[in-house]
């Protein structure tokens, strides 16, 4: 499967149909999929017919969509008027959503087909998609390790190359760090770049959408085709979107790129700093300036995101009580008992947790020295980027401590899990954009990741320098063993 | 011992829900509508789906800031929303946006008429949240839930507990109504629930110079006048009963409790405590932003803000001299007010046309279950008349037969007089030949008018009677009686 804007490119020129290009997303997901099962559900017959919609518009000259005729894929946790919306729970495993998320019809209205939808932690809990309360989605580089989370089924689908492109969302760090298990590009933009309206909230004021794609033109592409204000997401901003893949080619002159020693330190796999490092050097040798910056606060970034978002958490998950739509329990005799018994028996452990500590967290008499503490320690994180972004453009370090670790390592202690979104969570605190690029491999033959961070709605340069990269080294053309089609290794 | 030994005041604040008068919802576009078949007014925000978030409805806004402001509040330039976690299944959310430490008003004050005088309540806080849906229990089997009223948009007006007796609770409700809907903020019907109380009542009881405080009750979801006034007073006599059987029965000993209406028996009835409540986790809206209010727009619309209804009772009572109930009267209603401001405008007489607001079309109004307003009687007619009428063109009950005429046609009411003959007669000469004709046919009462003291007051009556049947209504009175106490003073002379 060829990157997203190759096949826009191949349809638009008539070099290849929409329905080819749909019918060979299939046949990889028939003949891959089985194995990795990063897709929850997908359509073929929709999409064909989709496909087939968008051709006879390329037959009769019409105007086209950005994304015309070419396939995607959706996390789980997006709302679509076809087919169900899991969100990976049995919570919901029977949902059907009235309405399409804001991005889904952004994607229609470019006229992407979309194939269907992909594995996360359940309601995007996680960091390895073991989560997930459907089945686990494994790595597409070593099938006995996990994709990263919460976005896996859409990191490992393009990863596998079952599909072009893909979208999903971050709260911590779950576009960026699957995206660094896996080998692919992810970007989680300013939080209000993109409409939240339409995704199932986890952590409302962390939450944000983004592309996972084969490089950082693709995911300008998309970042393209979704960001924009809307009028039902109150939090969405009325800022210009600017063309990010004509930014690509800009003029690039004197880079200063942040290297907070804080990303450093200890926990920091060897492997995983070599690679970094090594990534550092490209771009000093390309005539980037790399500036030491600080980042104090960074120690206390986990403990304040595991009260904020499970607060969040808490009050957004509420609502699944059984009495209005998804998993109702059949054994209860009153209406407590039917929240209880639904909830108990429709959650997984995890969100089970996370409920639970979000509900202490905001307990009379709790919320002061929590929540409260919390949001204030939000704004030092935030006052610490502000001010590293006065002496450089990006801030650089890695994605994830390690590489993708293996199946059920983490599962039975969820703090070491917790502590895998270190480097990740301060951006989504701080509201600011992200990007995750492969950089390298470990010794195991396993993806490794750099992070680059812009200050708010820096999108556009951002994806610039992280370009950049990808026009001096190839780590991001390399595909995994299991790969249905395309190059092996 | 009885109370009359003790002295005693109650202490009452309360808590008002007033449903503002907004076309959609307060988070949605779904249309507010009474008596909608159930679950047809809603939408995914509404109904809580997953993914979906709220958008604040910019005209609920300005509505609640419009009455903030008529109450006096101080307005927040920052204003944020909060969740109110509680699970219940007419909340299909499991939390209710409102608003919890900066409401977008506080520290105002509401001036109540009270008899003669005016008491001034001072209000804690105003602030904007969402209703719930209905909980349906008519089959005792199953639970329906109807979610059309969810998200209603909803003020909530706290007032400080300045409020000492059944009546005054009573006036500041019905005052209140009359001011929502003066400002257009409420339709404040009701009926369709569009008010809704919650009065917090406790008394300190003095005996020896100790002051004793009663448990402070707090009365749930009243929803008529009659109830608050009631609840009120049953309230305040319970609790002195109460701490007499039994002086333990105070507020450090027993906190707070939350007690129910039962309305046909007119007593209150025990519900559970406040300590039990919930624990409501409130904390900040995420998907909202904060409301940031600027002065200009604040200043346009404090400018907008009409004339409010005590400022205008006491100017009709000023300037058109009515009296203070005639006037609280005609205010009561706005468009009422309006009509009759109109009228004389157009020419009507003040003092008349209030007389006749309230002796005749007030009365016909009612009949038809309308306000004055609604007969749809325009202000140059209902001027005229009462001009007609104070000039002495048409007697009183002339006036009377005309305006039942005025109620099915759309002439004025001099061409009704005209029409039906109701001119009043002016001519002195036509009216001595009617005076001359009742003397000559009735000479017994002619008799005992000159000469029996006793019966002189009755023939007298009996004689005006006659001589305004041979005018067929139309002559003047009060002259007709100058001319036969004239002739009755001859004869006596004679
Ligand atoms: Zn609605």
């Amino acid at each position: 499967m060829a990157a997203l804007t190759d096949i826009r490119d191949a349809i638009r020129s008539r070099a290849c149909s929409s329905r080819e290009a749909v019918l060979a997303c299939i046949e990889a997901i028939q003949a891959c999929d089985p194995q990795l099962k990063a897709f929850v559900s997908y359509d073929g017959d929709r999409a064909i017919e989709r496909a087939e919609e968008i051709d006879e518009q390329i037959e009769q000259g019409q105007p086209l969509g950005p994304l015309a005729g070419v396939p995607i894929a959706v996390k789980d946790n997006l709302c679509t008027s076809f087919g169900y919306t899991t969100c990976s729970s049995k919570m919901l495993e029977h949902f059907a959503a009235p309405y399409d998320a804001h991005v889904i019809q952004c994607l229609n209205a470019a006229g992407a087909v979309i194939i269907g939808k992909t594995n996360l932690d359940e309601f995007a809990m996680g960091s390895s998609t073991e989560n997930s309360g459907l089945f686990q989605t494994k790595n597409p580089w070593d099938v006995s390790r996990v994709p990263g989370g919460s976005s896996g089924g859409s990191a490992a689908a393009v990863a596998a190359r079952l599909v072009p492109a893909a979208l999903g969302s971050d709260t911590g760090g779950s576009i960026r760090q699957p995206a660094s298990f896996c080998g692919v590009t992810g970007l989680k933009p300013t939080y209000g770049r993109v409409s939240r309206y339409g995704l199932v909230a986890y952590g409302s004021s962390l939450d944000q959408i983004g592309p996972l794609a084969q490089d950082v033109r693709d995911a300008a592409l998309l970042l393209g085709v979704i960001a924009g204000h809307d009028p039902r997401d109150s939090t969405s901003v009325q800022h210009d979107v600017p063309d990010y893949v004509a930014a690509l080619d800009a003029p690039l002159t004197h880079v200063r790129i942040g290297v907070p020693a804080e990303y450093f330190g200890e926990g920091l796999d060897p492997e995983v700093r070599a690679a970094v490092e090594a990534a550092l050097d490209v771009y000093r040798q390309r005539g980037a300036e790399l500036v030491p910056v600080h980042l104090p606060h960074l120690a206390y970034a986990i403990a304040c995101y595991y009260l904020i978002a499970t607060a969040e958490a808490s009050s957004n998950l509420a609502r699944y009580d059984g009495v209005h739509y998804g998993y109702r329990s059949e054994k209860v005799t009153d209406y407590v008992d039917l929240y209880c018994a639904s909830r108990q028996e429709g959650f997984g452990p995890e969100v089970r947790r996370r409920i639970m500590l979000g509900t202490f967290a905001l307990s009379s008499g709790y919320y002061d020295a929590y929540y409260l503490k919390a949001l204030k320690v939000r704004t030092l994180i935030r006052q610490d980027f502000e001010k590293a972004f006065e002496a450089c453009d990006v801030i650089a370090g890695p994605v994830a401590p390690t590489p993708a670790f293996r199946l059920g390592e983490k599962a039975s202690d969820p703090l070491s899990m917790y502590l895998a979104d270190i480097y990740t969570i301060s951006v989504n605190l701080a509201g600011l954009p992200g990007i995750s690029i492969p950089c390298g491999r470990s010794a195991d033959g396993l993806p490794i990741g750099l992070q680059l961070m812009g200050p708010h709605f820096g999108e556009a340069p951002l994806l610039r320098i992280a370009h950049e990269y990808q026009r001096e080294t190839d780590w991001h053309t390399r595909t995994p063993p299991v790969c249905a089609n395309g190059t092996k290794e | 011992m009885s109370t009359r030994d003790l002295e005693t005041k109650p202490v009452i604040g309360l808590e008002i829900h007033v449903q503002l008068a907004t076309r959609t919802k307060l988070f949605c576009g779904c249309p507010l509508e009474f008596g909608a078949e159930p679950n047809s007014r809603v939408c995914p925000v509404c109904l809580g789906m997953p993914g979906v978030l709220p958008v604040m409805n910019r005209t609920a806004f300005e509505l609640a800031v419009r009455a903030a402001t008529a109450l006096h509040c101080d307005i927040a330039r920052f204003t944020k929303w909060d969740r109110k976690s509680y699970y219940y299944p007419d909340l299909p959310k499991n939390y209710q946006i409102s608003q919890y430490d900066l409401p977008f008003s506080s520290d105002g004050y509401f001036d109540v008429p009270v008899g003669e005088t005016t008491k001034r309540v001072r209000i804690l806080r105003v602030h904007l949240e969402e209703d719930a849906g209905k909980n349906l229990h008519d089959n005792p089997a199953v639970t329906l839930v109807d979610l059309n009223r969810t998200g209603t948009p909803l003020l909530e007006i706290v007032t400080q507990p300045d409020i000492e007796s059944a009546d005054e609770a009573y006036a500041f409700c019905t005052e209140l109504q009359k001011l929502v809907t003066y400002l257009g903020v409420s339709e404040a019907n009701m009926q369709m629930g569009h008010m809704r109380f919650e009065p917090n009542i406790n008394v300190h009881i003095t005996r020896d110079g100790v002051v004793y405080k009663t448990p402070i009750v707090e009365v749930k979801n009243l929803n008529s006048f009659r109830s608050v006034r009631g609840a009120v007073m049953y309230e305040i006599e319970r609790q002195i009963q109460d701490w007499l059987a039994d002086p333990t029965y105070t507020l450090e000993n027993r906190g707070k409790e939350n007690r129910g209406w039962n309305d046909t028996r007119e007593i209150t009835e025990f519900q559970r405590s406040k300590e039990e409540a919930h624990d409501y986790r409130y904390f900040p809206e995420p998907d909202l932003v904060p409301v940031e209010i600027s002065e200009a727009w604040l200043a346009e619309l404090q400018a907008d803000i009409p004339e409010l209804p005590l400022d205008r009772q006491q100017r009709l009572q000023d300037e058109v001299e009515l009296s203070a109930a005639d006037a609280a009267t005609i205010v009561g209603d706005r468009a009422t007010a309006d009509l009759f401001e109109a009228a004389i405008a157009a020419g009507g007489h003040g003092i008349t046309l209030g007389k006749q607001f309230i002796s005749f079309w007030l009365r016909r109004a009612k009949e038809r279950n309308t306000s004055i307003a609604g007969l749809g009687i325009d202000a140059e007619r209902l001027g005229e008349l009462s001009r007609l009428t104070a000039d002495g063109t048409i007697n009183a009950t002339a006036a009377a037969r005309i305006a039942e005429h005025m109620l099915d046609s759309a002439d004025t009411p001099m061409a009704i007089a005209q029409r039906e003959g109701l001119i009043q007669v002016k001519d002195v000469g036509q009216m001595q030949v009617w005076v001359d004709e009742a003397f000559a046919a009735n000479a017994k009462a002619v008799q005992d008018a000159v000469s029996n003291p006793k019966k002189q007051q009755r023939a007298r009556g009996f004689l005006t009677g006659q001589v305004m049947k041979l005018s067929a209504g139309q002559a003047d009175p009060k002259i007709v009686g100058e001319l036969i106490d004239k002739k009755l003073a001859e004869l006596a002379a004679g």
